[in-house]
């Protein structure tokens, strides 16, 4: 049985359906992600998980224990906030111990356990100071102490990252998934960013409108999404508006207006006459001179329309002939600009067959 | 030492704004140092005029002697000085001035508690209730200021006069009290209203119940608000003397109605300028300890 079991939950405000049939099961020791744009319901699910706020219907489990009717206070859950929610009128040691006070432990547990955390998230030295004398990066370090000091069944993290400026949020991922894999604390995370979703989690669910649109690991989101949405989320994809031709057997054969047969490895279901897209990263779509014998199972000629040179790699806009632009990424070698392409080459373009996936409308 | 500038912002934080330490670190070029010049001498001039030299006047009223018609004596006679300690031995050598004066901080300090036991709860349920009743419900505490204090003492005669409450301890207590109590809500108010209220989520989902949540989180950050309120409530009832005049027996006197006496009807400006100024001095190391305890916690530190 999964640690968190949320099943078919449901939650109104007025007209808004903020949560619409959510079902998911979060196992102990993951680090588990709520992807989605802003009004996606990821918030309002962490909440009720929290227990600051209770599902119209459904029912979230813990532990294989119902939720419902438990306080806040009285669950075996702690959050990080977005804003961080320190007690300005605390010391960071203060503050830290709070949960611990809290759960009514002796003077020298408490002493103990917050010499060990703030060990480890380097802030012995800050003990004795206030919030608003630390960095935004110290701050997030202390509501991550505080949340975790008394050993919380599941760590809830709403945006914590979201206040950071670039530099610092990457290396404070880094220390997430670090410190995740140390405590070995369920960590459910929720950010927009699918960077950040990509880079920390085991498995991801991708949000919209309510919905949970497709859960998975980072992998499986980011290279096989489930429908446009997600694969139009997560990163960037080419997407080709394609009917399906052939279905069944090893392979699916989709045709592109004007532009002929596209072969994919068949994973959703598909039946002849379908119409839908393909969807091919930009990484994975090969580039070749015009005149090359090429293998691979898709490929098609087209003209450079442009070139975006973001130093490690190089964004190149190829139009096909049947006026479709594909985007392909091409890593820029060491050796400079050598085998760039320049406005109106002739190329080839390709990709193996598992390169791209079909999604139905 | 505490600079007048916090502790005006202690005392009124939502109608003081006190710039002094957003600009703490920047260097006004010579434009700006006239500019702030300009600015501020309009105010300062009046407070010259009419503040600061009435109450040096006062001082040296304070140790001149009584006229032979009521009135001060001239400092100089014949080339002699005519100032005395007469009137400050006057006050300390009799106890029952001090036992006025003591009577008055009592008073104040029961007024104070009081006006904070019955504000705190209701600046709290305003700050915390519906944004759309918010700005009716302030509107409904700062009403009974519209008409006159004198006209709002006069209403309680006759609320408390058939209840044979008048002229007694208790309905100067209740004057005072219904008086001051919008001054101790008003900043209450304003402190509570501006909480994060992620910190008492952060509590409650820390482990905190609703007791809890208001001792450790909500009454701590809420004691500037205390501060403020009860200094507005505080040194306002010390001065009084309408309330105690007007619903208070005669053994209900206070501070101000010993120095009104004095200037009005014993005659004796010397002995009022004295209590006035021992009155002036009590207030101010009181709002000095206000200030001492109601500074941001980190300067205690």
């Amino acid at each position: 049985m999964a640690l968190l079991e949320i099943r078919k939950v449901s939650r109104r405000f007025g007209n808004l359906k903020a949560l619409d049939d959510v079902s998911l099961s979060i196992e102990a020791a993951e680090f588990f992600t709520l992807l989605g744009p802003s009004g996606c319901g990821k918030t309002t699910l962490l909440r009720l998980i929290a227990g600051f706020d209770e599902p119209d219907s459904g029912e979230v489990l813990l532990d294989a224990q119902p939720l419902a009717g438990i306080p806040a206070e009285k669950r075996p859950v702690h959050t990080v906030f977005q804003s961080y929610a320190l007690f300005p009128h605390m010391t960071v040691a203060q503050n830290v111990a709070f949960p611990l006070q809290m759960a009514g432990k002796h003077t020298q547990e408490i002493g103990r356990r917050l010499g060990e955390v703030l060990e480890m998230v380097h802030l012995a030295d800050k003990a004795q100071q206030f919030p608003n004398e630390l960095s935004g990066g110290q701050k997030q370090r202390v509501a991550l102490a505080r949340a975790l000091i008394n050993k919380p069944r599941l760590l809830l993290l709403d945006e914590p990252l979201a206040a950071l400026d670039a530099k610092l949020r990457e290396q404070i991922t880094s220390e997430l998934i670090a410190l995740q894999r140390d405590v070995g604390i369920t960590f459910v995370f929720v950010t927009h960013s699918q960077q950040e979703a990509l880079a920390v989690s085991h498995r991801v669910a991708v949000m919209n409108g309510g919905r949970v649109e497709q859960v998975g690991a980072p992998e499986q989101i980011y290279g096989y999404p489930r429908n446009r949405f997600v694969a139009d989320f997560i990163g960037t994809i080419n997407l080709l508006p394609v009917e399906v031709r052939v279905a069944g057997g090893d392979a699916l054969r989709l045709v592109a207006n004007g532009l002929g047969e596209i072969v994919s490895t068949p994973l959703a279901e598909a039946s002849a006459g379908q119409r839908g897209a393909y969807a091919v990263r930009p990484e994975r779509v090969r580039i070749f001179s015009a005149g090359d014998v090429c293998e691979l199972d898709n490929h098609f000629q087209g003209t450079v329309s442009e070139h975006l040179y973001l130093g490690d790699v190089t964004v190149y806009k190829i139009a096909l002939d049947n006026g479709v632009v594909l985007e392909a990424l091409l890593a820029n070698s060491a050796s400079g600009r050598t085998g760039f392409l320049e406005r109106g080459a002739v190329v080839g373009v390709g990709w193996h067959r598992s390169a791209g996936v079909y999604l139905r409308d | 030492m505490v600079r007048w500038s916090e502790w005006a912002g202690t005392v009124a934080p939502g109608f003081i704004c006190v710039t002094e330490s957003r600009q703490a670190g920047r260097c006004p070029g010579p434009g700006e140092a006239l500019r702030k010049w300009l600015v501020s001498l309009p105010p300062t001039l009046f407070l010259l005029v009419f503040f600061v030299a009435p109450a040096l006047l006062m001082v040296v009223a304070s140790f001149q002697q009584v006229g032979d018609f009521g009135g001060l004596l001239p400092v100089l006679e014949n080339g002699q000085s005519t100032l005395s300690l007469e009137a400050y031995r006057f006050f300390f050598g009799d106890w029952i001035y001090a036992e006025i004066f003591l009577r008055s901080f009592l008073v104040a300090a029961a007024t104070t508690l009081l006006c904070l036991l019955l504000a705190y709860p209701l600046a709290l349920l305003i700050a915390t209730g519906g944004q759309q009743h918010r700005d009716l419900l302030v509107l409904l505490v700062i009403l009974p200021l519209a008409s006159n204090f004198l006209i709002r003492i006069y209403a309680w005669m006759i609320v408390l006069g058939p209840a044979e409450l008048l002229y007694s301890p208790f309905a100067v207590i209740v004057g005072m009290v219904y008086v001051h109590l919008p001054f101790m809500i008003l900043p209450l108010y304003t402190n509570l209203e501006s909480h994060d209220p992620a910190l008492l989520e952060a509590a409650q989902d820390l482990g905190a119940g609703a007791w809890t949540r208001f001792w450790r989180i909500t009454l701590p950050l809420s004691l500037p608000g205390v501060w403020s309120g009860s200094a507005l409530v505080f040194i306002p009832v010390l001065g009084m003397f309408a309330i105690p005049e007007l619903l208070g027996g005669t053994r209900d006197i206070l501070i101000g109605n010993l120095i009104k006496e004095q200037f009005l009807d014993n005659r004796d400006w010397p002995l009022g300028s004295a209590l006035s100024i021992l009155l002036t001095v009590a207030v101010l190391l009181l709002a000095w300890l206000a200030a001492w305890a109601g500074r941001p916690r980190r300067e205690r530190a």
